[in-house]
């Protein structure tokens, strides 16, 4: 999943920027769950993750923590700082094809970062990570876990990267700006080219961007086949002059009322909905993505007691529940589901129902990384 | 003067060798490991395997069109901010009051003090719908779409680099000789004539250098077309990014950016020639 532009890493500059824009998450939100904050605060000499513990004291140094904009709990992070002495340095990124080309590059430095499903295979085998031993992360309890979502980070019977939280990849629309209500991938493009030309975004981000151009033919969202490839590629390059942009940072463009519709993930269309509720969030019939982020410790960890016990932390469900309400996206532990509030459970966007979920598809390791894909997504860009 | 003793040389050598060595472990050694990575080929994962090849060469038209965006709106650019940036810095230099010129000057260079991709950000607001079109709208042009189309990238470059483009224009022109347009004046040429045939020519190494200044980084670009051009309009730069940290195809990435090089290299040694050279010869002077 990337929620971000794709040239970013490239830039250190935008990793400032995104820092800068991370004030997105809503005070009148936190406000609103004070009550919780609250007890977690109160709790929090009673919860074992909160508590400085023997495993903390040894604990030093800093933490590299690499992840997505957007997409933590500040004061989660301040809180372990002051809890074990760990200053946790924060670099955020646009793609998880830019995190493997780092990682690949070698001497990152990272000690944790969160990889999506269909990577984590991947970096197993280019031994860029290290299997995770769950005997050190006392507060995550994998019974507790939705399995679909813990599936792909354990291969071959070995735990390799623990879930962080799930989401969909369906498509926002601004319902005042558009008087048809679509609700498929075959009205996406269609109207792409028709009553919304010139207003529609799609993701820098092959994933998704050519995975759901396929959706429109019907086929699967994870195909490799050439010649249904080769017919997304048509759809893309024909809708490629009525698109308004090409950009994983969709969400100031539909503020800004430039756009009317785009591709869009769970949190920001939860993001989005909370300031302009004429966004609608369209989780396609025909399917799409459903995907998950994980936390995982890379091969050369600086910090590995630091990055174990960081993980640990921030997945004890009362310190999990603060991440979900900061970036929107739900959980997959019933625990620490259970502190979220209720209207955040009844939200479809963040939870759908059974039926639009079953038949969206997790992205596959080899859709990421096709050479083929990567060439049609630079032909579209470059058309 | 007899240079006695290899101290003086010893001297140059050691002053020069933080340079030289900077040189060769930054420019030359990267440079050639991107020779070496150009004929090879995408290892299964991506990154580089070694090969012999000239696959990634042959490849190459597959960017064509990234390479003619680039070409067109990069001097199209220069020229743009050129235009803009002389007036300036003509009025900086000679009309304006001495005890302003500083003042001016940095506020010329003012917009470097805050981040570019802030201010990027900035423009990706004003030439939105709210913004700019906006107005227009309210004047009876309505449904003006600027931001992510070549246009937005064009007002990007010049608003971007112009504060590159106008030091050495001020500083050809204040260096100019104003007996020489009192002489011009006094054979009896127009103030026009005087200003294409006096002036212009005088400042023109200054317009070179911002030119190739300009020119040059915006060849390099890739945050202008991503950003004002919504990756809608495809820089070489943006094509480099994509391929190395997307399909993390090294090899053709390596290739791509060798032709960049190349074609730099050439329309740079064409320019001085013809710019530069040209205008050394008509450098005049009184005395």
């Amino acid at each position: 999943m990337t929620k971000q532009p794709d040239f970013i890493p490239t830039s250190k500059f935008l990793d400032e920027l995104r820092r800068y824009q991370k004030g997105s998450v809503s005070r009148r939100h936190f406000l609103g769950v004070t009550g919780l904050g609250m007890a977690a605060a109160v709790l929090g000499g009673a919860v074992p993750g909160l508590r400085p513990r023997k495993a903390y004291a040894g604990l030093s140094g800093t933490l590299n923590f690499t992840t997505w904009p957007s997409y933590f709990a500040q004061e989660n992070l301040d809180n372990f700082t002051k809890n074990t002495g760990v200053k946790i340095n924060v670099a955020v990124f646009g793609s998880n094809e830019e995190m493997l080309a780092k990682l690949q590059a070698g001497s990152t430095g990272w000690d944790v970062f969160v990889p999506t499903n269909y990577a984590i295979s991947t970096y197993k085998d280019l031994n860029l990570i290290q299997p995770i031993d769950l005997a050190r992360l006392p507060n995550y309890d994998p019974a507790t876990q939705e399995q679909r979502f813990t599936a792909e980070g354990i291969i071959d019977g070995q735990v390799w990267a623990v879930p962080k939280d799930w989401g969909t990849t369906g498509y926002t629309y601004n319902s005042k700006a558009m008087s048809q209500k679509p609700t498929t991938w075959k009205e996406f493009w269609d109207l792409t080219r028709n009553e919304a030309t010139g207003r529609v975004m799609v993701h820098d981000y092959q994933l998704t961007t050519i995975g759901n151009a396929l959706k429109y033919f019907g086929y699967s969202f994870n195909s490799n086949d050439p010649k249904e490839l080769g017919e997304a590629e048509k759809l893309l390059i024909e809708a490629k002059p009525h698109l308004f942009g090409i950009n994983s940072d969709y969400k100031p463009s539909l503020i800004a009322g430039d756009a009317w519709m785009s591709v869009c993930w769970t949190g920001d269309a939860v993001q989005l909905q909370r300031d302009m509720p004429e966004f609608v969030y369209v989780l396609a019939k025909e399917g799409g993505e459903i995907w998950s982020d994980f936390y995982a410790i890379t091969k050369d960890a600086p910090n590995p007691d630091a990055a174990y016990a960081f993980i640990d932390y921030i997945l004890t469900p009362q310190i999990n529940a603060v991440e979900v309400q900061a970036h929107g996206y739900p959980s997959p532990d019933s625990r620490t589901n259970k502190l979220v509030p209720k209207e955040m459970l009844d939200n479809p966007v963040l939870y759908p129902a059974a039926e639009a979920l079953s038949p969206l598809e997790f992205g596959a390791a080899a859709t990421l990384t096709n050479p083929l894909r990567a060439e049609i997504m630079a032909r579209f860009k470059a058309a | 003067m007899t240079r006695s003793a290899g101290r003086p040389q010893i001297l140059t050598a050691a002053l020069l060798a933080p340079a030289v060595l900077l040189f060769a472990v930054m420019l030359l050694a990267p440079l050639l490991v991107i020779v070496v990575f150009a004929f090879g080929e995408r290892a299964p994962a991506g990154g580089y395997a070694a090969a012999f090849t000239f696959d990634n060469f042959l490849n190459l038209p597959a960017r064509g069109k990234a390479f003619i965006n680039t070409l067109t709106l990069a001097p199209i650019g220069t020229l743009l901010t050129a235009v803009i940036a002389f007036p300036v810095a003509y009025f900086l230099a000679l009309r304006c009051d001495p005890k302003w010129r500083v003042t001016l000057l940095v506020l010329v260079m003012a917009p470097f003090w805050t981040s570019q991709l802030l201010r990027y950000y900035a423009w990706i607001m004003l030439l939105g719908a709210k913004g700019v079109p906006a107005w227009l709208s309210y004047l009876g042009f309505p449904d003006i779409r600027i931001i992510n189309t070549p246009w937005a990238v064009l007002i990007g470059a010049v608003y971007g680099y112009l504060p590159l483009m106008v030091p050495p224009i001020y500083v050809s022109l204040e260096k100019l000789d104003k007996r020489l347009l009192e002489a011009s004046s006094d054979l009896g040429a127009t103030p026009l004539r005087s200003f294409l045939q006096v002036t212009l020519p005088l400042a023109l190494p200054g317009v070179a250098t911002g030119a190739m200044l300009v020119f040059i980084l915006l060849m390099g670009d890739y945050i202008l077309p991503q950003y004002l051009g919504g990756g809608k309009v495809f820089f070489i730069g943006n094509a480099l990014v994509d391929l190395f940290l997307q399909s993390r195809n090294w090899p053709y990435g390596a290739a791509v950016s060798l032709a960049l090089v190349a074609i730099m290299f050439v329309t740079i040694l064409v320019y001085m020639r013809f710019v530069l050279g040209g205008s050394g010869q008509r450098r005049v002077a009184l005395v």
